[in-house]
């Protein structure tokens, strides 16, 4: 089998404070969408910054971050340049952030193309015209010429793909493209974001906390708590047959739409405490929240077990199908 | 009904114009009833929140708490009121005074109110925060040094520690993550038994509010399109905004399926003609681009505004 087109292994990320990823590996394929779900702080957005080669300067990455074979941890600055954009797009939570407020959508696309392809203005605006008609944007030909804060919120979060898929990547970071967004846009946008993948032939790692999201447009998802990963399945194995006590929890304590909880039959189920009661510790950072725990716990941080059909969870207790039945 | 509002109306003015932000809203909260307010944002919910409450003047129409007609009260007749009514907001950060210790953001409501002496405060400070669940070493502490669940529940204490007949939960939970919402849910859960509270919950999440509520109201652009038994809208609603709603969560069930609304969500400051909806509804026919529909109950307690919804 061809190696994958980004291989993320033994991923660390250092500040002098502390590491908020530590030993984070997941891999995708041509095409393929990856969800990296888990609350916010568990070290996601780092991860996403890790790939970009964005990460703050105070941050020292170690492991390896292979793209195409090749590690771009290992790469110097300029040549990392030249991949991103290009080969490698983001898109942020918040348009906003990567959006030049006292510049047009058009110029603001138009500027990639000519950096990275050379293009020509006259020949970059048609290109920005095509693009906003590409990610669904009524009237581009008018919209090309607005400024963004003239623009809606779902609007300006579609210009950020439009400028993120300009040199048709192979891969596109999502880092919580719709969580600022309202429920009937982030339908829109995450259409469109599969719908390019398809398009352009485009992987997407889709970075989120919402479970309903992972269910409805990933392959594959990766669930990521205090920097390490918990667990890895087909959404389908993840919210039909969740094995990590952190999991279980998530989806326990999610009032479901389909599943019409009502406070009048009863609780939610809760995960005790919070993510950061986990820092410093040396064992599994659930241990504080988690209700299966064992004294081998708390010595060292569990190793991922493997359950099968590419199935992974980073606890030997749980993954014991006992210990998943009995409880 | 322990609160009502008639036709209650709320503009603002801004470049453009008058905005109207609250467009004629009729609502009632029933003694001990959880009622959910759903919609999309900039759709009015804070508005007509803080227009309940008298934070924000009210053009037209009428608030009724408790049978008295809140705009007619003298500031001196509105005060036992407002300790009746309280809110909780969804950034307990940016509501929480950052130099004051928990203990004196917990006491200002009582020495405003002129409610207890220092040992009676103190007692009942101590009380409320053993209640949402913090223990008493919080009381010196400042909101900063705390999670956002943890400041949640300090916004829930401070709303709750004049023990209030109706809470307004402005988004309470829309901040935090999956694991904290839980708790914080059954924590208004658990209030609202012990105390006997009434709730008008508010949030953009459709299953946050299917949890909580009796009734539910879905709000869009300013007016209430639709009201119902929370069962009653969730298994046959009748609007088709709700509809859209309902299918824009994300569920696994409907694997990589198209968006059910196309469009934007369209600004206050620019009312469509007729029906509201109409220019984002998949159901649209000439009326519903000339005449506004009125609001009517189609089934027993569930009332809608839509040409075409049949019961
Ligand atoms: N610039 C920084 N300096 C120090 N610590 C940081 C910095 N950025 C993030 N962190 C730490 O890393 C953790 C994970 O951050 P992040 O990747 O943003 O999480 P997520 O995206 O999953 O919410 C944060 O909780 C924070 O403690
Ligand atoms: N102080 C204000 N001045 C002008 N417009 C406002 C003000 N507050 C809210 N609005 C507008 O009123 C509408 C309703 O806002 P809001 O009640 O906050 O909606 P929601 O809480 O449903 O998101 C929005 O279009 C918003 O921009
Ligand atoms: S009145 Fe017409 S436009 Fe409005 S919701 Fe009903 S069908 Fe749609
Ligand atoms: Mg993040
Ligand atoms: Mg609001």
């Amino acid at each position: 089998m061809a190696s994958p087109l980004l291989d993320v292994r033994g991923l660390s990320v250092r500040f002098p404070t502390g590491s908020p990823v530590i030993d984070f590996g997941f891999h995708i394929e041509q095409g393929e969408t990856v969800a990296v779900v888990g609350e916010s702080g568990s070290g996601k957005s780092l991860t996403a910054l890790a790939i970009m080669g964005l990460l703050p300067r105070r941050a020292a990455a170690t492991g390896t971050i292979a793209f195409r074979g090749v590690d771009l941890l290992a790469l110097p600055e300029k040549e990392r340049r030249a991949i991103r954009g290009r080969q490698v797009a983001m898109v942020f939570q918040e348009p906003m952030t990567s959006l030049n407020p006292v510049m047009t959508v058009g110029r603001q696309i138009g500027e990639v193309l000519r950096r990275h392809e050379g293009l020509s203005s006259a020949a970059a605006r048609a290109r920005a015209i095509e693009l906003l008609d590409l990610v669904r944007v009524a009237d581009p030909h008018l919209r090309v010429d607005d400024y963004p804060h003239r623009l809606s919120g779902g609007m300006r979060q579609r210009v950020v793909i439009a400028i993120a898929v300009a040199c048709r990547p192979s891969l596109l970071v999502a880092d919580e493209p719709t969580t600022a967004l309202d429920v009937t846009i982030q339908a829109q946008i995450l259409d469109l974001l599969d719908r390019l993948r398809r398009d352009l032939a485009m992987a997407l790692i889709l970075i989120t906390h919402d479970l309903g999201i992972v269910g409805q447009w990933a392959d594959r998802v990766v669930v990521m708590y205090a920097g390490r990963k918990a667990e890895e399945a087909s959404p389908h194995e993840l919210l039909a047959h969740p094995v990590h006590p952190y999991t279980r929890g998530l989806l326990a304590a999610s009032p479901r739409l389909s599943a019409g909880a009502n406070y009048r039959q009863g609780p939610l189920e809760e995960i005790p405490g919070t993510i950061a009661s986990a820092a410093g510790e040396p064992g599994c950072p659930f241990v504080p929240r988690c209700d299966l725990v064992q004294p081998s716990c708390r010595v060292a941080p569990p190793p991922l077990v493997e359950l099968g059909g590419g199935r992974l969870v980073a606890c030997p207790i749980a993954a014991v199908p006992e210990a998943v039945h009995a409880s | 009904m322990l609160l009502e509002t008639h036709d209650l109306h709320v503009r603002f003015s801004t470049q453009n114009g008058a905005l109207h932000a609250v467009d004629g809203v009729s609502l009632g909260v029933g003694r001990g009833e959880s009622v959910g307010l759903v919609g999309e944002s900039g759709c009015g919910k804070s508005t007509l929140a803080k227009a309940v409450l008298r934070l924000l003047p009210v053009a037209a129409g009428r608030v009724l708490f408790d049978g008295q007609d809140v705009g007619t009260l003298s500031a001196r007749d509105l005060q036992p009121l407002r300790r009746r009514m309280q809110i909780v907001f969804q950034d307990p950060f940016g509501s929480l005074n950052p130099r004051h210790t928990v203990e004196s953001i917990l006491t200002a409501p009582l020495v405003v109110h002129g409610l207890g002496d220092r040992q009676e405060r103190r007692r009942r400070v101590e009380e409320i925060v053993g209640q949402v669940g913090l223990s008493s070493s919080a009381l010196s502490r400042y909101p900063h040094e705390f999670s956002g669940g943890q400041r949640q529940r300090i916004g829930i204490a401070r709303a709750l520690i004049l023990k209030p007949d109706l809470v307004i939960c402005d988004e309470p939970v829309s901040a935090l993550d999956l694991s904290i919402q839980a708790q914080i849910l059954n924590l208004l859960v658990g209030m609202k038994r012990a105390l006997g509270l009434s709730y008008l919950f508010i949030s953009h999440d459709l299953s946050v509010v299917r949890f909580i509520s009796d009734r539910v109201l879905v709000m869009y652009l300013g007016r209430i399109v639709e009201s119902a038994a929370g069962d009653d809208l969730w298994q046959a609603p009748l609007h088709p905004y709700t509809r859209a709603l309902m299918q824009a969560v994300p569920d696994p069930a409907r694997r990589r399926q198209a968006p059910a609304l196309s469009g934007d969500l369209p600004s206050p400051e620019n009312v469509p003609p007729g029906c509201r909806f109409h220019p984002r509804c998949p159901l649209a026919t000439e009326i519903c681009r000339r005449q506004d529909p009125a609001f009517r109950e189609l089934r027993p307690q569930h009332a809608v505004a839509c040409h075409h919804a049949e019961a």
